[in-house]
């Protein structure tokens, strides 16, 4: 099972939402959208459901051009991120509905529905009505009635974005699990690395109406194509600063230099360095560690791991630490970066190395 | 009793007086009602109600109201629905101005429309027919159904149509069985108002019959000039005209404060 998007577009006006875009979506892993709000995700997942119609090009499932197919024709489940049911339905109704539609059996359907029903620990709730469930209930109802279906892909846009913490690490931890060996193309739009990195699989990242990459989640972490690949996969931001490179040496500013390591750029000019926060800690751990310094405007402390904004000349950086790291507001401190995991940038934007 | 309810009290009085008034002079005969002042009954009598239900020339007026009125709110909401989903859910050249001109209809009193009504259907045969005045009542109730659909249909998300397609589901059976139920709550307010629209119009109802489909209210008028004063009589029907409104306001009193609470009605 495979879903395969030849050269789509869409236009809406005279904007362009979705510009040319092919891309091979597969079964067995989970298809992770990335970018921000905005970013095209949720348009591109209308056109791969057919709620829209593209512009140009073509969109195969297994082969067979469906294109121009009604979404009611083309198998298909789709969880948005509001907790979307059918409000006069029982929960019961609700995850049935679709699979009376299919002309499934009545036993059948009982069989199905209560078997999604306890996986999502339903089976409380099948008699009553959505408005009367939680957040987190509603969804898990939603979830149910996409994932009951015999689907050949399952769209899941932001499907976790409104619910609370505790929740959204339960279901995500849950969702591998219960889309695995249903044998559907499973498309997972979000906008947060973390959740792309701990589902795996395959990323798309999207900015601006485009696909700028696609791969294994990890190998596009490790390798982001260009600047702004780097910036859409990575939370908090990547720290980003021009350098000049020269006389065999990386020079941040007259003050902060290293030498050239093998990810470096072998010819001399000015690029653009990317590192993320978590390689930009207050502590030396390693000789080879470029020490700078900066003014701390923010420090934030989440559960395990401290974080600090500051300010180095004219870039506004941030560090991101294990463990409980005091930072006085306002004040000088010591930061220390691994140039081993320096991204470098060409003035375009595409990474050299 | 405490201070605070005086006032709500004497004003649910206020508004009773002469609500209480026709019941009481519809049990009264109207030798009774024309010598003077009494505040109950002094001969209690059923006699009005039973000429209303025996006499054809009544009880047909209700007849003859109550279906026109039903075939109006029944035409109203039917090609209101649809309209309704296409001005919330679509966006096409001129959507926001006609929207706008659609209340427009309202605006202009009924009796500039009862000469041309009453022209048009005398040419085409529909003079003095039920359809008659239902069609005449659609003018002025479509627009206002379109409206008051429009709002909630707009309190009901996108997503919500998009999960039925991909769920399978075909538009015709969306609209039916997934839509409508949703928004239930809507339709009852809208045919609440046309119902009530409807039943209260007198000068097109009038104007558009003769006999055969010649309203309550009508009736009313009619007796009243013909058979002297008949005061008694016309207090009975006054008093049974109120009663289908009263009963359609209780099922859809909740509503109401929906709809009011979206902003609509």
């Amino acid at each position: 099972m495979a879903l395969e998007l030849r050269q789509v577009t869409k236009v809406v006006g005279s904007n362009m939402h979705i510009k040319e875009t092919s891309l091979v979506l597969e079964q067995g892993h989970f298809n992770v959208l990335l970018g921000q709000t905005g970013a095209g995700k949720t348009s591109l997942i209308k056109l791969m459901a057919g709620l829209d119609k593209a512009a140009s090009g073509q969109i195969l499932m297994d082969g067979i051009d469906v294109t121009n197919q009604s979404p009611q024709k083309r198998q298909i489940s789709l969880v948005h991120q509001f907790f979307v049911n059918y409000p006069h339905m029982t929960v019961y109704d609700n995850i049935a509905s679709p699979l009376r539609l299919s002309g499934m059996g009545k036993d059948a359907i009982a069989k199905r529905v209560n078997e999604t029903a306890d996986i999502l620990q339903l089976i409380p709730m099948l008699q009553r009505r959505p408005h009367e469930l939680s957040g987190g209930q509603q969804q898990r109802c939603a979830l149910a009635r996409a994932i009951a279906k015999d689907s050949t892909v399952v769209f899941l846009d932001e499907p976790l974005a409104n619910l609370d913490y505790k929740l959204r690490e339960e279901l995500r931890d849950q969702l591998p699990d219960l889309l695995a060996g249903r044998g559907a193309v499973v498309v997972y739009a979000t906008s947060e690395p973390e959740e792309a990195l701990l589902l795996g699989g395959k990323t798309a990242l999207m900015d601006d109406g485009q696909v700028t990459q696609f791969g294994p989640t990890a190998q596009i972490y490790r390798h982001p194509k260009n600047l702004n690949a780097a910036r859409v996969f990575s939370d908090p931001p990547i720290n980003i600063a021009e350098v000049i490179v020269r006389d065999n040496q990386v020079e941040l500013s007259p003050e902060i230099t290293w030498p050239l390591s093998s990810n470096a750029p072998k010819t001399a000019g000015t690029y653009t360095l990317g590192i993320r926060p978590n390689f930009v800690v207050p502590q030396k751990t390693s000789a080879s560690q470029v020490a700078l310094k900066g003014r701390v405007m923010v420090s934030e402390l989440s559960g395990s791991e401290s974080s600090a904004h500051f300010e180095m000349g004219c870039n506004a950086w941030v560090s991101q630490a294990h463990g409980i790291h005091n930072y006085t507001i306002g004040q000088e401190h010591d930061f220390f970066m691994d140039p081993s995991k320096c991204f470098f940038f060409a003035p375009d934007g595409a990474l050299i190395a | 009793m405490q201070k605070r309810h005086i006032v709500p009290i004497v004003y649910i009085l206020f508004l009773l007086l002469p609500i209480y008034w026709l019941v009481a002079m519809s049990f009264k005969t109207t030798n009774e009602i024309l010598s003077g002042f009494s505040l109950f009954p002094q001969t209690f009598t059923l006699e009005n109600y039973a000429v209303i239900f025996t006499d054809p020339s009544w009880y047909w007026g209700y007849i003859n109201s109550i279906l026109y009125v039903s075939i109006n709110t029944v035409i109203s909401i039917a090609v209101a629905l649809p309209a309704a989903y296409a001005f919330s859910r679509y966006r096409f050249l001129g959507d926001k101005t006609l929207f706008f001109w659609l209340l427009t209809n309202r605006m202009a009193p009924a009796a500039v429309f009862a000469l041309p009504f009453f022209q048009l259907y005398s040419a085409v045969g529909l003079f003095d027919t039920h359809w008659a005045v239902a069609l005449a009542h659609c003018l002025f109730n479509i627009p206002l159904a379109v409206w008051i659909l429009e709002g909630f249909m707009g309190g009901v998300p996108k997503e919500l149509d998009e999960t039925a397609f991909v769920d399978g589901y075909s538009f015709p059976r969306f609209f039916i069985s997934i839509f409508i139920p949703t928004i239930k709550a809507g339709v009852g307010v809208a045919a609440f108002f046309c119902f009530m629209f409807s039943w209260v119009e007198l000068l097109l109802a009038k104007t558009l019959t003769a006999v055969a489909a010649k309203p309550i209210a009508a009736t009313m008028t009619k007796t009243a000039s013909s058979a002297g004063y008949e005061l008694g009589l016309l207090a009975a029907a006054g008093t049974l005209t109120i009663i289908p409104g009263a009963i359609v306001i209780y099922f859809v009193r909740n509503y109401i404060a929906k709809g009011f609470a979206m902003g609509r009605v």
